[in-house]
């Protein structure tokens, strides 16, 4: 008697014998530099051995990891890592994004941090930084197996960085970890940045995690982003992807909760081709508290892929997944979240939602807010709406006056503002705001909707 | 032709089975194939029925698109149920009472056995006995063995009566319609059941005629070791009105049964279906084991200002599999889909519907309350789809899930699809149990605690079971009382 297990296909990777040579010339350098201890790479061997086995999710029947993302343009596409990075003047990136003295930024350039861009570290009391290794749930908390994205960002493990901070501690100044991808001169360039981060008991930290790419040039990253707050930690971690519009983004983040901790986690996405945001955190202790709230906008062709997961594995916690969307053009959005209350995890309070405005005719949006709940004692509640910008609302606006346009993006902006207030410091928050007003004659020039309906 | 030997468990002496009172046996003779299916089957069944070529061709070539998917492993997998592998060689594929050889011309003809065993059931097939306004073709082991009022639905040109009858008589119309909404190579258990259905009912409500009474089929699963195909095909032509029932029950038996059924609704310009279905397979006992495996496509295709409702109380089978969908291809052409399923002990249920819209100004409504106890697992799995051409498209998803016990599990995955930015989709969903506050308030005023339970969680499922037809709707509450009796308390 067998019981029907789903099986998820393997794909063979179309140009395994670029990423494999790229893979040798990385190990091969790292030992020529000393820096390859043994555990080290076991590590990436792992890596490497199970992105060959799993390979791209191209083929997405049967496996709703990626029911709604199709990967076979970056199977076909040669992405390479390895060669020298493009240099680039600091106001250059500064012109881009904010770098205020009042944050601790660290700027890694395509993968590897760059001190000559970088804020001097060790400054603040209880905070340290280390390299990824000394991280002791290296690899526990974002798992290679099936995960073609966390496989190859494990093979090319490089230093990354550890942010260790200690238990009491109080991170004074925020994070600010920047990720700068450079052109690549034959081809586009892979990336594989990689950051751990452990608050200690009752510490608090704001963690601010920023992707950007330094040229138009397409290129691939994967970011893989591993956190463990101890008991009564607390963490904001504030994320904004604003790679180019021709570069493929696939970032993991999975989260560890102990006791009475508190991870409260925004996104931001504008940026990418193809941009998916996968988060997951396990809620191990009582009374912890997780936040997973995001705003995504996509324009033109764009998509844009939200993996939302909260699993509850001890009672008591709450959880609040919600996520906002405004479509545009012929571009899609994804949100696939998940709630799991696990046996046991009575007087769970857990709430998703998923809200939509769509744009324009050619616009999709595709979600999937699903719970699985295996506890009888709690309260779970999940909601998702697609609509367009509300017609009387404008008629009211207009009839006050306001144009046409105006009022559409008065409208916009509200929608988006919800989620954007929630960034907790101003100079981020007001960036934010910049950004989304920058986009806003691209997403209604690619408007259909209002006039038409 | 091989007679089985049969296990037969009677209620009494199988306690733990308490409620499922429809698990007694019948003792009839029932002609059936060596078990198995390959196309010689196909054949054999098709022969039995004396059907034309092009009845056997379809079957013929559905069998070899479910070969095919056999072959290359392709059972759907993707439900959240976990069963044994069914091994589709070692089912019968076609068991009839033999009686069925010189078919009764009249219900006085019908073996007095099989009478007895539908008004056992509460099913009355003698007319005079009848249950107010209700028509019944009663399907015994996927054979139809009577259907009553014909003669006088015919008046009014409605046919109704088995499929077997309706390819004999009616060529013309199954051919139009058989595998319009529901194609055999839509899925694997489809592909099955159109090769080897062996009977279902076939309705035809003419342009602007009002059926004026309820039409009723009631499926009854009776020889071990056998699969139940039946197959059903619903057509309301412009403007016609239809409220259509389905009960289903099988004996107690420790093997699992197969029930792999088709229903296809057809719903042309201003017509309306309604259909109801009381699923009350047997569920296994309570510790798992036999109960009918139920995989069944349900979907039915609307024209312009057409509409299709569907509602269903699902409390038996020890696993359910069921997507009852409306594909609302006309314009204004409205959808529903009512629904209650219930898993206690170690019953698994994964249903729910799927709303595809096309047509401009389509509407659609679905309404979920899963039910969970002992170590039951129930899955709301539903699909909105808003295609580009459905302007001003609205859904509204309201799916509830109440648990009973610490043991068992609800989960909730619809997915939702929007391609037109004028569409509307609103999804909600909450998750609770019976509160101690309204336990207390029912039984300070003396009601028993389980009773109290039942008055809540049939007062929770309310808004569906009032979908039903009256008499269905008596029925269904009773049945979720003894669903669930052992499970509160």
């Amino acid at each position: 008697m067998t019981l029907n297990v789903v099986e998820i296909p393997t794909n063979v990777v179309r140009h395994l014998d670029l990423y494999r040579q790229d893979w040798d010339n990385f190990v091969a350098a790292q030992a020529s530099n000393g820096v390859a201890t043994n555990p080290v790479n076991e590590f990436r061997n792992v890596g490497w051995r199970e992105f060959e086995r799993v390979g791209f999710p191209i083929h997405r029947r049967g496996n709703e990891l990626w029911k709604y993302t199709d990967l076979r343009g970056i199977d076909r596409a040669e992405f390479r890592s390895g060669s020298r990075s493009k240099t680039f003047d600091r106001n250059e990136l500064a012109a881009k994004i904010p770098l205020p003295s009042e944050w601790q930024n660290l700027v890694f350039v395509d993968g590897r941090l760059d001190r000559s861009h970088s804020d001097s570290v060790g400054q603040q009391a209880g905070v340290r930084f280390d390299s990824v290794s000394s991280f002791a749930d290296l690899g526990k908390l974002a798992q290679c197996a099936d995960n073609a994205f966390v496989s190859l960002n494990s093979a090319f493990l490089d230093d990354g960085i550890f942010v260790d901070v200690d238990a009491g501690g109080f991170a004074n100044k925020p994070i600010h970890l920047v990720f700068v991808t450079t052109e690549f001169d034959d081809g586009h360039r892979a990336v594989y940045p990689r950051v751990a981060a452990s608050i200690g008991s009752g510490a608090e930290a704001m963690l601010i995690e920023t992707h950007v790419s330094i040229s138009d040039a397409a290129h691939l990253s994967a970011p893989v982003v591993e956190i463990s707050l101890a008991d009564d930690a607390s963490l904001k971690h504030y994320r904004a992807q604003l790679d180019n519009e021709n570069s493929y983004h696939f970032a993991t983040t999975r989260v560890k909760q102990s006791s009475g901790s508190n991870y409260q986690s925004s996104s931001f996405s504008i940026g990418c081709s193809i941009g998916r945001n996968d988060v997951f955190t396990h809620l191990a202790g009582e009374h912890a508290v997780s936040t997973l709230h995001g705003v995504y906008l996509t324009t033109n062709r764009q998509h844009q892929d939200n993996e939302i997961s909260t699993t509850h594995l001890a009672p008591h916690c709450t959880s609040d997944q919600y996520y906002k969307g405004i479509l545009s053009g012929r571009s899609r959005a994804v949100f696939s979240g998940k709630i799991t209350v696990e046996r046991g995890a009575q007087k769970t309070d857990a709430s998703q939602k998923d809200l939509n405005l769509l744009l324009s005719h050619g616009a999709e949006v595709d979600t999937k807010p699903s719970l699985e709940i295996y506890a009888d004692d709690v309260k779970c509640g999940h909601g998702a709406t697609a609509g367009y910008v509300d017609e009387d609302t404008l008629f009211y606006l207009q009839s006050r006056g306001v144009d046409y346009d105006t009022a559409q993006a008065m409208l916009i902006r509200g929608f988006a503002a919800e989620i954007i207030s929630e960034f907790g410091d101003d100079t981020l928050r007001e960036f934010l705001e910049n950004q989304l007003d920058e986009l806003m004659p691209v997403l209604q020039i690619a408007s259909d909707t209002i006039g038409t309906a | 032709m091989t007679t089985q030997e049969r296990l037969t468990i009677s209620r009494e002496s199988q306690l733990e089975d308490s409620g499922y009172k429809w698990g007694f046996t019948t003792d009839i003779e029932m002609e059936m194939a060596p078990k198995g299916v390959n196309a010689d089957i196909v054949r054999l069944i098709s022969g039995k029925k004396d059907e034309p070529e092009w009845m056997l061709e379809w079957r013929l070539k559905a069998f070899e698109y479910w070969n095919g998917l056999q072959l290359q492993d392709a059972e759907p997998r993707w439900a959240k149920l976990r069963y044994p592998e069914i091994d589709y060689q070692d089912i019968y594929y076609y068991a009839a009472p033999k009686s069925q050889d010189d078919a009764p011309k009249s219900l006085d003809e019908v073996d007095p056995e099989m009478l007895e065993t539908f008004d056992k059931l509460g099913i009355p097939l003698h007319e005079r006995e009848r249950l107010a306004g209700v028509a019944v073709d009663a399907v015994f082991d996927s054979v139809s063995v009577a259907t009553t009022y014909a003669d006088q639905l015919e008046e009014r040109g409605i046919i109704f009566c088995s499929f077997t009858e309706a390819v004999q008589k009616h060529p013309e119309l199954v051919q139009k319609y058989l595998g319009s909404v529901v194609p055999y190579t839509d899925n694997f258990f489809a592909a099955l059941n159109s090769a080897v259905f062996s009977d279902g009912s076939f309705v035809y409500i003419p342009p602007g005629v009002r059926c004026p009474i309820e039409l009723m089929t009631y499926f009854r699963i009776n020889t071990e070791g056998t699969g139940q195909f039946e197959r059903t095909l619903i057509v309301a032509d412009e403007g016609a009105y239809v409220s259509y029932l389905e009960g289903c029950t099988a004996p107690i038996r420790r093997t699992s049964q197969l029930h792999a059924a088709v229903v296809e609704l057809v719903s042309l310009d201003r017509g309306e279906i309604k259909y109801s279905t009381i699923q009350n397979w047997y569920p296994g006992t309570k510790d798992g084991q036999g109960g009918v495996y139920n995989f069944v496509t349900k979907r039915g295709i609307t024209g312009n200002d057409a509409k299709i409702s569907w509602t269903q109380v699902e409390t038996g089978s020890a696993i359910t599999w069921k997507y009852p969908s409306v594909i609302l291809r006309g314009d204004n052409s409205v959808g529903e889909f009512y629904s209650v399923a219930l898993a206690n002990n170690y019953q698994q249920a994964d249903t729910g519907t799927k709303m595809i819209h096309i047509g401009k100004n389509t509407k659609s409504t679905i309404v979920s309350k899963g039910i969970s106890a002992g170590h039951g697992e129930n899955t709301y799995r539903g699909g909105v789809k808003i295609l580009p051409g459905a302007e001003n498209a609205t859904n509204h998803t309201q799916c509830d899930s109440l648990l009973v016990g610490d043991q068992c599990g609800a989960h909730t995955v619809p997915y939702i699809e929007v391609r037109n930015p004028t569409a509307r989709l609103e999804h909600e969903a909450s998750t609770s149990k019976v509160s101690d506050e309204q336990l207390f308030y029912l039984m300070a005023r003396g009601i028993s605690e389980e009773d109290a339970h039942h008055m809540i969680i049939t007062g929770w499922s309310r808004d569906v079971i009032n979908e039903l037809p009256f008499e269905f709707a008596l029925e269904a509450g009773q049945l979720l009382k003894v669903s669930l009796e052992g499970a509160v308390g």
